[in-house]
């Protein structure tokens, strides 16, 4: 074969963004120009300062060789327009964890609920002994125990501003701490009858100071809260049966999922329902919106920046959610017992995008990367499938738990995502290669709860065993 | 019209008879002075059978009163925080407590190598060569005796293919073959009906090992993937080591208790 000719032939292509907007018209380029040849060309024709980094796929496969090549393997035509779509990485890069390092014990009970705090400087978790435990991470000591609590501690949240932590119990009572003595601050708030499944703030860009979450219950009820006023504001009935997951979505509306096989979409002012999202044929175990990680960080990104003003926190968080969200609306994807995920857009229509099969048992838990690009389910059938954010399409399977897996997590760059699982172990694996990174045994049985910090420094894991890990 | 409805039938024109009701008061006084002669008389198997049955009645009877009375009672509201906490996305599932992880893998692979282990029946009675095996005579003239039959029971593995009859000095009667055991965990207290792999230690010596004899306190290995157990390092554990706790030739079926 004629070498150098193929490398003189030129390919006409399309370079657009996910979205599908063209950048610039169709131009030839030559068949040895590679990834990086294409960042190049990207950053050039968006006029960006900086040089950012760029992956680029075809037909929904990550281009990793040079064009020619590529042509030559997969049978493309050189005559017709090739669409090349270009997604944005992060600029920052979270280094894989290895290793484990540190085994705190403290806890007296099963760790039911980890979760770092916005800027990724604390660490709470809420255990089967009823207490809330804050960890000091820089000496990887415990910091305060925060008792209170008559039951076990199901779930916490922290506020998007990082001011306030609350946590719910198995009694439906939810207490908020004073992170610097670990005192509850005020009574508990009482309206929930049954044990609380989910907490979610209200996102900072919204409303700065944070001052309202929405509780969801076993009850089939959820409710606004204000911290402020230390009183329920506004309550959300009409599930009929338990209330599975509750999220505060960017665009001020709440989305609740139910036993009852609905979701629900709540106007958050006044808690007027807006839509019934209807279509799995089971309960709705876990949703997750394509904004999530900027609404949990709110104003905090990579650089560890603080801000001083709640103003300031607002319009940088607003900025943040913006660029997160671009053009597109808010996704929300849920996972169910009916074994299936499905992918809605429920400010356009009441109908799912698209119905995401091929799970063969229970789907747990699902989270969207903290770019909106990948959809992660993790499912008692022991593997943890991923999917593309914006089509739905299954991209790859990860199988290697030997137990239904319970929780995943994704590291901030969107590259690495963590799953734990019953068989005591929690996994890192690949997003660009599809495969096991890293296999981090040494929890002594089931694992419940994993959280990465969103700075990307650490990983923190609770389960069965009673002991809190840290992993670096 | 079956015999016993014409009485109802008459009840139900006539009503009872004048005398009904006394008759039956006295007839339930007497009842307990009756039963008392009997329980005193009694002997024997009969015996045994009414103070068992008696036993049980009264049990209950102190039971039913007992809930009772706890329904009546006022108590204090308990303040403690219970066992068992499991996360909201598994309060609504059944859970099964068969995870429990194996920490001693290495304690176990020490043993092996020692072929010692910590068992629950840590001695046991010895077994005579003529209690296990029966002289089986053969030859024209039944005059050869070098043939025998195992009288235990035995585990032959899924491959093991019969000698030709004329050189096969052990006959292990399939009849007495095995291939599962009722298993116990000592931790979660429950039984599985488990697969036997092999054989690892029959204490009555090697020979009966390597024939898979199963008296009591043999140590089998079971296959326990069904029961979901794994190691810290998270892959799942499949063959386990069980002690048996009763004698399998007398009860038809293998008991055994897992070592953990």
């Amino acid at each position: 074969m004629d070498v150098e000719g193929m490398n003189n032939t030129n390919v006409m292509c399309l370079l657009t963004d996910p979205e599908g907007t063209q950048l610039g018209a169709p131009m030839y380029l030559p068949q040895n120009a590679g990834p990086r040849q294409l960042q190049e060309i990207v950053n050039k024709l968006l006029n960006n300062e900086e040089k950012f980094p760029y992956s680029f796929y075809i037909s929904d496969q990550e281009l990793v060789v040079q064009l020619g090549s590529y042509l030559e393997k997969n049978k493309v035509s050189v005559e017709k327009v090739l669409r090349i779509v270009y997604q944005p990485r992060a600029v920052f890069r979270i280094r894989p964890i290895s290793r484990c390092s540190a085994t705190i014990d403290g806890h007296k009970s099963v760790i039911v609920t980890v979760a770092f705090s916005p800027d990724g400087r604390q660490l709470a978790s809420g255990s089967g002994d009823a207490t809330v435990r804050l960890w000091d991470l820089n000496t990887q000591t415990p910091l305060h125990t925060c008792t209170g609590h008559k039951s076990w501690v199901l779930c916490i949240a922290w506020s998007p501003d990082g001011k306030h932590l609350v946590s719910g119990s198995r009694a439906g009572d939810l207490l908020s701490w004073d992170q610097k003595t670990g005192k509850a601050s005020g009574n508990p708030l009482i309206r929930h009858n049954n044990w609380v499944t989910a907490i979610s703030w209200e996102p900072v860009h919204l409303k700065s100071p944070c001052c309202r979450f929405v509780s969801s219950s076993k009850d089939g009820n959820a409710h606004i809260w204000d911290i402020s006023l230390r009183r329920c504001i506004i309550s959300l009935t009409g599930h009929k049966s338990s209330v599975t997951c509750v999220k505060w979505g960017g665009d001020g509306m709440i989305y609740s999922s139910s036993q009852d096989c609905t979701i629900k979409v709540w106007e958050s002012l006044e808690g007027k329902l807006i839509r019934e999202l209807k279509g799995h044929g089971h309960w709705v175990n876990s949703i997750a919106l394509s904004t999530d990680y900027v609404l949990r960080t709110g104003a905090f990104d990579h650089t560890g920046k603080q801000y001083s003003s709640p103003e300031e926190m607002k319009e940088a968080a607003l900025k943040r959610y913006n660029k997160i969200r671009g053009n597109a609306p808010e996704r929300l994807v849920s996972g169910s017992d009916d074994f299936t995920v499905f992918l809605w857009e429920p400010t356009i229509s009441k109908h799912p995008k698209l119905r995401l099969t091929g799970h063969q048992q229970l789907v747990n838990h699902v989270s969207f990367s903290p770019d909106g690009q990948w959809i992660a389910s993790a499912s008692f059938d022991r593997s943890v499938r991923l999917w593309n954010g914006a089509t739905g399409k299954f991209v790859a399977t990860f199988r290697g738990h030997v137990g239904p897996v319970y929780q995943t997590c994704w590291s901030a760059d969107s590259r690495l995502l963590l799953s734990g699982s019953k068989d005591s172990t929690v996994k890192v694996w690949d997003i660009q290669k599809h495969k096991l990174k890293q296999d981090l045994p040494g929890h002594a049985d089931e694992v419940f709860a994993v959280d990465w910090s969103p700075d990307g420094e650490k990983v923190a894991s609770g389960g069965r065993d009673r002991v809190l890990k840290l992993w670096m | 019209m079956p015999q016993g409805d014409y009485i109802e039938l008459h009840r139900k024109r006539n009503g009872y008879r004048h005398d009904h009701f006394e008759r039956k008061r006295k007839k339930e006084a007497r009842e307990v002075h009756k039963r008392s002669a009997f329980a005193q008389k009694a002997l024997g198997i009969k015996g045994k059978m009414f103070a068992k049955k008696r036993y049980a009645e009264k049990a209950l009877m102190k039971k039913t009163l007992a809930e009772h009375e706890e329904s009546s009672n006022r108590r204090k509201v308990d303040d403690e925080v219970h066992d068992g906490a499991v996360p909201a996305y598994l309060l609504d599932r059944e859970t099964t407590t068969r995870a429990k992880v194996l920490s001693n893998t290495i304690k176990q692979k020490r043993k092996e190598k020692a072929g010692k282990w910590e068992v629950p029946l840590p001695k046991v009675r010895p077994v005579a060569e003529d209690e296990m095996f029966r002289v089986i005579r053969t030859g024209k003239r039944k005059s050869k005796q070098w043939k025998r039959m195992i009288t235990k029971v035995t585990f032959v593995g899924p491959s093991f293919t019969r000698k030709p009859p004329k050189y096969e000095r052990f006959i292990r009667p399939s009849g007495l073959r095995f291939t599962k055991a009722h298993v116990t965990h000592p931790e979660l207290k429950c039984t599985f009906n488990l697969e036997i792999i092999g054989i690892k230690k029959n204490p009555n010596g090697p020979m009966y090992t390597s024939l898979g004899v199963i008296t009591k306190g043999t140590i089998i290995e079971v296959n326990v993937s069904e029961l979901g157990l794994v190691t810290p390092a998270g892959k799942v554990v499949w063959g386990k080591y069980a002690q048996v706790t009763n004698n399998p030739e007398n009860d038809g079926c293998i008991n055994a208790v897992l070592l953990v």
